[in-house]
């Protein structure tokens, strides 16, 4: 059982990274003098959308975590009314703190936001589709031996290693090569598109290989 | 066949020659669109009058000394020059004054007066004004050119100097851009029209007079200098004289030059031999208009003593292709001098002659570039020893981190003496006798070598006793771990998982930091690195609060018993481990077990709330000064606030930053400090009235001016008054023995008059600084250091952290631009050397110097819970220093060939040193005050 949900997870995983690359691709097609550095804010758009529609149907297919009684609708409506209103908050916090590491107030304004989404898609949304809309689940998960099962392990190494990849994107900003990736948010985006990515293919390899340990607690 | 009087020099080509110097002339003021506008003069007579203009390259560092004597000397001074630009000794290289004064030159002076400190004798007559006040727009002008319609109209002089000081002190208060620039120009273009009409005026047939106008420096777009920027690097230089051809069509684009080459060029038009370290090349259009035999000879003359000094410097000068170049062109010289003789004057006499000139030109060039080239030359022992010397010291303190942060917190070197004392002779006889064959082999000047016998030998043995410390360090550590893992105390941290999230961080941004110092970008934005970095110090610390206060308390009993099998077997790790038992259990266990007394209530609330505080602190002072290279053109609100219109602003901000500072000190005070604490900031505030930097509310009229001696040392008396009551407290706490109280108080106290002074010192725009400064340590002291028991190490790294962000949230950066000098003579009537550099250190490394003390204030406090915590924040602090700066030396010498060596590397690492003075001074404060208490314990 351990293994076949290993498997979902990979694949899972995979789907997601392949949709990440189509949308660097694929809108090419579509759209005129479209591409990742030159139109950087339709890319960003593009990517979160995509992710965040992938990472819902997939949440919806596999059910990583079935709740064991049925809810009435109205229950589900504000269910998901609440994870809008999250989403949009986590969306505010980030850029918040982005501004408060140092990106302009006033200035492109827009570019900090759409950089704020992009990271909301590839952290707060996985929180929302496989936690639901409650912060004490956050917290116990982002702590240490926090994780129940394996995808709460998967949540935990993708959203470290986006975050983890904004940071590091940060570090070329100061050079003066005077490149267009240097042009923020670009290389801040790449970093944490690179890291998400780089997220999705760890989590399966890191849980397989540490299967043994990884001793999860049944709720 | 050489013809016989080019021995003699030949005979000046000008009878009275001016030169004014316009500090911080930018070469737009002259050739750009501001020239136009507010020089109409000057503009006239470079576009249509009998002129030459140029654009002179400044040679970074561009400070005026340096740049004096490169214009008079037309060498290239080092780089340490800007560091005696404050207090200038007499200069002794050969130059241009010099040789005018034995020539028999009369010359006047008016002006800044580095000249006169340069040269202190060579002037008929001189009115030095100190350049120190830069708030002083009009009066260090009009000290100039008050003596000007007298000076003109005798005839008693041949070289008259006026270097104008109003333009640069413009510059640096109110930046390129600001309204006063225009009306600065103007009268500069004035004063510019009445010297050229006098000129003109006294002609007479025999020789005519030589106007000469140029800039030291440029400035940036702040205003600022000492960098290496296009605007601080292109200054004007005008020749205006009668004796040159009346401009026909307007020039397009001013030729570029070296600085240097006015020298030489000042020097031919003298009649003066060129001085001897002179890189200069001849500037030819100025003496265009002499004959193609006397230009011939000009040259020559340049190039024989270029040749010479290229000589003098290079053993292997004859394959320079400099030098080759002027043979042949001598060459080329001489058989055009036999033609001439033979009386050979025709069109293709004077196209030969061109060609040979040409030949000259080429030769110049490319010796003078060689020899610029040479004078970066290194005396690579002396920096050798230098650099054994530094790494030596960090691996001692590297391999006793170990034993140093231990309980008992000893930081011993452990001498065997039998085993190490025949190692330690041998090292010796082997370094002496490297000193001897490198010194008599050398072939360039060596300081160590110069160096006199005794000293290099205490140095020889300072190295081989520090390699044996080393040594035994390392011998010891392989005893150790060939004991039996019971009784071995840990010193691999690497494998133990009880890591928390901050201390990666900080081992990481450590790392990142020492790193980033090798890539000159990171240096100039180095302010970027620390604001990154305690931005995630602030987030990580928020969010270990998190985990504190919501994670701990709703634990199910599976998870809890989770946790305590985890922390069991970390205690099992630490009982092994000799590292800071105490502290490292007790702050873990600590962490893990959910206290109730921990925090409740609406300090929960405020106590989770501080990390977003302290971030909105830190992102407010970010954009109070823009700091760095590549956005410091910003606008931020420092520059806002010291425009001249919104005085009351500004006045508001002080009042209510000096508010803070005292509410925000006051608390652990005593009585009489609190009064005198109060009394001083209201000083401060009297003394920035007086200088005219803020306004009191019922003033409502532009009042004189002073420059507030008596308010500033209304405030030193107590700032003394307070240190002294500080340091009475601590002689008390450690002779009588008196309470812990006593001590804690005392130390406050030296920290509140550090406070005080700094708030003296500080331009006011930059007070909030300071309140931040104290905001953000009581905040973190209150919520975050003390709930949640980091252990020494951890907040000795937290507070060395902090202390570099705010030296660039003061507005330093590392290039010297930003250093700010006017600190430096706050309360003083004239510059004297010690205090002035005394407080200009103090105020530019405040941020780092008050964090440290600071942090010494919260260690003491802390000594209850655990005992050798002042001794780990001692040896931290000393590590975290020594780290970047042993590493950086490495780093520079390896790069010395960069092309950004003297612009970026070097200013870096004079910060770098200034820094570890300051550092060493902390450390024996710090284990002074250890001293005391161990003392007490025993």
């Amino acid at each position: 059982m351990r293994e076949a949900e290993i498997r979902r997870l990979l694949a899972a995983n995979l789907l997601c990274a392949l949709s990440i690359v189509l949308a660097a691709v694929v809108p090419a097609f579509f759209l005129d003098g479209f591409s990742v550095l030159g139109t950087h804010l339709t890319w960003l758009c593009v990517c979160s959308v995509c992710v965040a529609t992938l990472n819902i149907i997939l949440h919806l297919v596999l059910k990583p975590n079935q709740s064991p009684k049925r809810r009435s609708l109205a229950h589900k409506i504000s269910r998901f009314l609440k994870c809008c209103i999250y989403f949009f908050m986590s969306c505010i916090l980030f850029h918040a703190i982005i501004v408060l590491y140092g990106a302009p107030l006033i200035e492109s304004v827009t570019e900090t936001f759409l950089f704020a989404v992009l990271l909301s898609t590839f952290t707060t949304l996985q929180c929302l589709c496989l936690l639901g809309p409650n912060i004490q689940a956050w917290i116990r998960v982002f702590s240490k031996n926090g994780a129940m099962s394996i995808w709460e392990s998967s949540l935990q190494i993708t959203s470290m290693c986006s975050i983890l990849g904004a940071w590091f994107g940060a570090f070329p900003i100061p050079l003066d090569w005077d490149r267009p990736w240097q042009v923020w948010p670009i290389s801040c985006s790449l970093g944490a598109t690179f890291g998400y990515m780089a997220g999705l293919i760890i989590a399966p390899l890191w849980i397989h290989w540490n299967r043994k340990q990884l001793t999860y607690k049944s709720r | 066949g050489m013809v016989s009087n080019w021995t003699k020099i030949p005979p000046p080509l000008f009878k009275k020659v001016v030169i004014v110097l316009i500090d911080a002339l930018r070469d737009d003021f002259v050739f750009g669109s501001k020239g136009k506008q507010f020089m109409p003069y000057t503009t006239q007579v470079v576009e249509k009058g009998t002129s030459y203009s140029f654009i002179a390259e400044a040679k970074p560092p561009t400070v005026t000394m340096p740049r004096i004597k490169a214009l008079m000397t037309g060498s290239i001074p080092g780089f340490i020059d800007v560091v005696v630009n404050l207090n200038s000794p007499a200069l002794l290289d050969d130059n241009l004054i010099w040789q005018a004064k034995i020539a028999g030159k009369r010359i006047i002076f008016y002006g800044d007066d580095t000249w006169v400190k340069l040269f202190p004798k060579h002037f008929v007559e001189y009115d030095g004004t100190t350049s120190f006040f830069v708030s002083d727009f009009t009066e260090v002008d009009d000290n100039v050119t008050r003596h000007l319609d007298r000076v003109l109209k005798r005839e008693d002089w041949d070289l008259l100097i006026l270097h104008y000081l109003g333009l640069d002190h413009i510059g640096h208060m109110t930046g390129p851009n600001s309204p006063l620039v225009g009306p600065k120009l103007r009268e500069m273009d004035n004063i510019l029209k009445k010297i050229h009409i006098s000129l003109l005026s006294k002609e007479e047939a025999s020789l005519p007079n030589l106007l000469v106008v140029c800039g030291d420096h440029g400035m940036s777009e702040t205003g600022s200098h000492g960098g290496s920027s296009e605007g601080e690097v292109h200054t004007p230089l005008l020749f205006i004289s009668s004796a040159f051809e009346k401009r026909s069509a307007p020039l397009a684009q001013p030729e570029h030059v070296q600085q240097t080459d006015l020298a030489s060029t000042l020097a031919i038009g003298l009649g003066l031999p060129i001085s001897r370290n002179s890189v200069g090349n001849l500037i030819l259009p100025v003496v265009g208009g002499k004959t193609m035999r006397e230009q011939l000879r000009f040259v020559h003359l340049n190039g024989f003593q270029l040749s010479r000094l290229l000589q003098e410097n290079t053993p292997a000068y004859e394959k320079d292709p400099g030098y080759e170049h002027f043979k042949i062109a001598e060459k080329s010289h001489g058989n055009w001098i036999k033609l001439y003789l033979e009386g050979n004057n025709s069109e293709i006499l004077l196209n030969l002659g061109k060609k040979v000139l040409k030949q000259y030109l080429e030769a110049l060039k490319t010796l003078s570039s060689s020899l610029s080239k040479q004078v970066a030359q290194y005396d690579m022992y002396s920096m050798m020893v230098g650099t054994v010397i530094i790494m030596e010291v960090l691996l001692l303190l590297l391999l006793s981190v170990p034993k140093a942060l231990s309980k008992r917190a000893e930081f011993e070197v452990p001498l065997s003496p039998p085993m190490f004392s025949l190692l330690f002779y041998l090292m010796c006889l082997m370094l002496c006798a490297v000193h001897v064959i490198v010194c008599t082999s050398a072939e360039s000047s060596c300081y160590f070598c110069s160096m006199s016998w005794l000293t290099a030998v205490g140095v020889m043995m300072l190295i081989s006793a520090l390699m044996c410390g080393i040594l035994s360090a390392i011998a010891k550590i392989f005893e150790n771990s060939r004991l039996p893992p019971k009784v071995r105390p840990c010193i691999n941290y690497g494998s133990n998982s009880n890591w928390s999230e901050v201390d990666v961080l900080i081992l990481a941004g450590t790392i990142g930091h020492v790193l980033s110092l090798g890539a000159s970008s990171f240096i100039e934005e180095e302010h970027q690195t620390w604001y990154f970095l305690i931005n995630t110090l602030c987030l990580m610390l928020c969010q270990e609060l998190c985990r504190n206060n919501f994670l701990l308390k709703e634990c199910d009993p599976q998870h809890s018993t989770n946790v305590r099998q985890n922390f069991g077997s970390i205690g099992e790790t630490s009982e092994c481990k000799n590292i800071d038992i105490p502290a490292a259990s007790h702050s873990k266990l600590g962490k893990a077990s959910p206290s109730t007394e921990f925090i409740k209530g609406s300090d929960k609330w405020i106590s989770l709330a501080t990390p977003w505080i302290i971030l909105i602190c830190c992102r407010l002072l970010r954009s109070l000064n823009q700091t760095g290279v590549q956005w410091a053109h910003r606008p931020d609100f420092g520059h806002w606030l010291t425009s001249s219109d919104d005085k009351s602003e500004l006045s508001f901000l002080t009042a209510v930053s000096l508010l803070m500072i005292f509410f925000l000190v006051q608390r652990r005070c005593s009585l009489v400090s609190k009064i005198a604490m109060a009394l001083g900031l209201l000083g401060v505030y009297s003394y920035r009235a007086a200088i005219g930097n803020v306004i009191f509310p019922w003033q409502h009229d532009g009042k004189d001016i002073s420059k507030g001696i008596t308010e500033a040392r209304f405030v030193y008396v107590f700032v003394l008054g307070i240190v002294f009551t500080g340091t009475k407290d601590l002689l008390k706490s450690q002779v009588i023995s008196a309470d812990f109280s006593t001590k804690s108080t005392g130390l406050w106290e030296v920290y509140s008059g550090l406070v005080l002074l700094a708030a003296l010192l500080f331009r006011p725009h930059n007070l909030p600084v300071l309140v931040f400064c104290l905001l953000i340590q009581t905040m973190m002291t209150k919520y975050i250091w003390i709930p949640l028991k980091f252990d020494a190490a951890q907040i000795t790294i937290m507070h060395y952290w902090f202390g570099q962000a705010f030296f660039y949230f003061q507005g330093n950066s590392n290039g010297i631009a930003t250093v700010d000098i006017s600190a430096g003579f706050v309360g003083l009537d004239s510059y004297v050397e010690l205090p002035a550099i005394f407080l200009t250190a103090f105020s530019t490394y405040a941020g780092p110097f008050l964090w440290a003390i600071h942090l010494l204030c919260y260690l003491s406090s802390e000594v209850s819970r655990n005992s050798a915590a002042v001794g780990h924040g001692c040896f931290c602090y000393a590590l975290m220093r020594s780290i970047p700066v042993a590493i950086y030396v490495v780093l520079v010498t390896g790069l010395r060939y960069h092309l950004f060596i003297w612009s970026v590397f070097s200013p870096k690492l004079l910060y770098e040193g200034v820094h570890v003075f300051i550092t060493a001074a902390v450390c024996l404060f710090f284990t002074a005050m250890d001293q005391n208490h161990s003392y007490k314990v025993q």
